[in-house]
């Protein structure tokens, strides 16, 4: 298998992780989900660096992300598919 | 399989050190200096300043008199000079430690100042150390090994790779009948609802919710300031991608695999009392006073997932550093002891790692030394629940 660019833990996740270094907007993605080794593409919109998330659907406010498989936070600005998904859109339901 | 014959050292009470440390051990902050001028003279011992023990009560103070007796009381120690101000708390410590069996010898500083107790301390010491040095190695097994794990400076890398790296030797080696640990009490928030299912029973289920939901109401409602977004998760956390406090407890809770139960939850600095197997305590997520409690427990070797590249190392207990991140490889090489990223390019699957993380434990455990203790990182952190009187 070629070297993913970004990995999925779930096939329920909304979000994934980019597992590569200098990621440039464009890039036409590799994706696994590590949960069942299948394999998807996906266009990735923003410069995002290793280890940030990316929206693998269109995102609104007020609903979930989901990683693996569990809920991770709720969505405070809009992001669209293929969107760098971080603090600037993604906030804690705790504390 | 040759590959797990391993040598260590048996204890006078049964228990299995990797290491053989002569320990000169301050009662309190005001101790430290006179414990670094022996550990100074005579050479192979180790001083262990800290910054507490002066007017502790309550639960705070027997937490400080655990973390000091147990981490005296660690297998990794061959013997300890305890010195103090004053010869009542000195000699708790020394009696605590002296259950073991191993040799031990208390000194304080009034009545004969720090010259004085320096040079007592320091032959005691220098007899020691030339006992130590000739105490042999012996072949040891697997079950022998308590392990603790606690993860630093994580990042989205972490859940994926180094975490379920150490859950998966958790998976082959708790039915082997090792001791394990993980704690972190305020870094499972997020996943509690998963969390409190690895629970052995309903009454260990119980015993834990509480103790999280404790730190839950006493502390962070009690205390904070704003929603903890600026400290959980920390700011290099967040340099690494993790965004939210539910996604580093996602993260953090694949140290455990995904067979083991727990069986207790204890006390920071509590040992295990029911037998092998993988146990809870209740510790702060900040890792030197993590490490530093589950060393105190009686822990030997620590296995240390880290993303963005947490440096710690511990005084008397080998800290195996785990990290799945290329980046964090590629820029600080020297405090990596396994690297697998080989897992997020699907190169190498967990349980290879798994296998790759055993294989260094007994390297570890055979005398290797770990990055963190080439290094020199010996951080020793105690926990303070409250402020002194």
């Amino acid at each position: 298998m070629s070297i993913p660019q970004l990995l999925v833990h779930s096939p329920h996740d909304n979000v994934g992780v980019v597992v590569v270094e200098d990621l440039k907007a464009g890039t036409d993605m590799l994706c696994v989900i590590t949960e069942n080794n299948s394999t998807f593409s996906l266009t990735v919109l923003d410069d995002v660096p290793i280890g940030h998330k990316v929206a693998l659907v269109d995102l609104s406010i007020g609903d979930t992300a989901i990683k693996y498989g569990e809920d991770i936070g709720k969505i405070v600005a809009n992001v669209a598919k293929g969107h760098h998904v971080h603090t600037q859109n993604l906030k804690t339901k705790r504390w | 399989m040759s590959e797990l014959k391993m040598t260590g050292w048996r204890r006078e009470n049964g228990r299995v050190g990797v290491r053989n440390h002569v320990v000169i051990l301050p009662l309190d902050d005001l101790s430290n200096a006179a414990c670094e001028a022996v550990a100074n003279n005579i050479k192979g011992t180790m001083a262990i300043p800290h910054a507490y023990g002066r007017l502790q009560f309550g639960e705070d103070l027997e937490v400080h008199f655990r973390t000091l007796i147990g981490t005296g009381s660690n297998p990794n120690v061959a013997a300890v000079i305890v010195i103090g101000i004053e010869p009542s708390w000195t000699g708790r410590v020394v009696d605590g430690i002296r259950k073991t069996g191993k040799p031990v010898d208390g000194f304080w500083i009034e009545q004969h100042g720090d010259i004085n107790t320096i040079a007592a301390a320091s032959r005691k010491a220098k007899e020691l150390v030339q006992w130590a040095s000739e105490l042999p190695r012996e072949p040891v097994a697997v079950e022998d090994l308590w392990i603790s794990t606690k993860c630093g400076e994580s990042d989205t890398t972490t859940g994926l790779a180094s975490c379920p790296t150490v859950g998966n030797m958790y998976d082959k080696w708790i039915p082997r009948g090792i001791y394990g640990i993980f704690g972190e009490t305020s870094e499972i928030t997020g996943a509690e609802h998963l969390a409190r299912k690895r629970a052995i029973s309903p009454e260990i289920e119980d015993k834990w919710y509480k103790m999280w939901k404790a730190y839950q109401d006493d502390v962070i409602e009690a205390h904070k300031t704003d929603d903890l977004s600026d400290s959980q998760p920390t700011k290099g956390n967040i340099l690494g991608g993790l965004t939210t406090i539910e996604e580093k407890a996602m993260g953090n809770l694949e140290k455990i695999g995904h067979n083991c139960k727990f069986i207790d939850a204890l006390q920071p600095a509590e040992a295990p009392a029911r037998g092998p197997g993988l146990y809870y305590m209740d510790t702060s997520s900040a890792a030197a006073e993590c490490v530093t409690l589950m060393a105190a427990a009686g822990y030997v070797i620590h296995t240390f997932p880290t993303g963005q590249g947490n440096v710690i190392g511990n005084s008397v207990v080998p800290v195996i550093k785990i990290t799945g991140n290329p980046r964090t490889v590629r820029t600080m090489p020297e405090h990596v002891d396994l690297d697998v990223s080989g897992i997020l390019r699907r190169e190498m699957t967990i349980d290879q790692a798994g296998d790759a993380l055993i294989a260094n434990i007994v390297r570890t455990a055979n005398g290797r030394l770990t990055a963190a203790e080439a290094l020199g990182h010996r951080e020793f952190s105690m926990t303070k629940l409250y402020r002194s009187a």
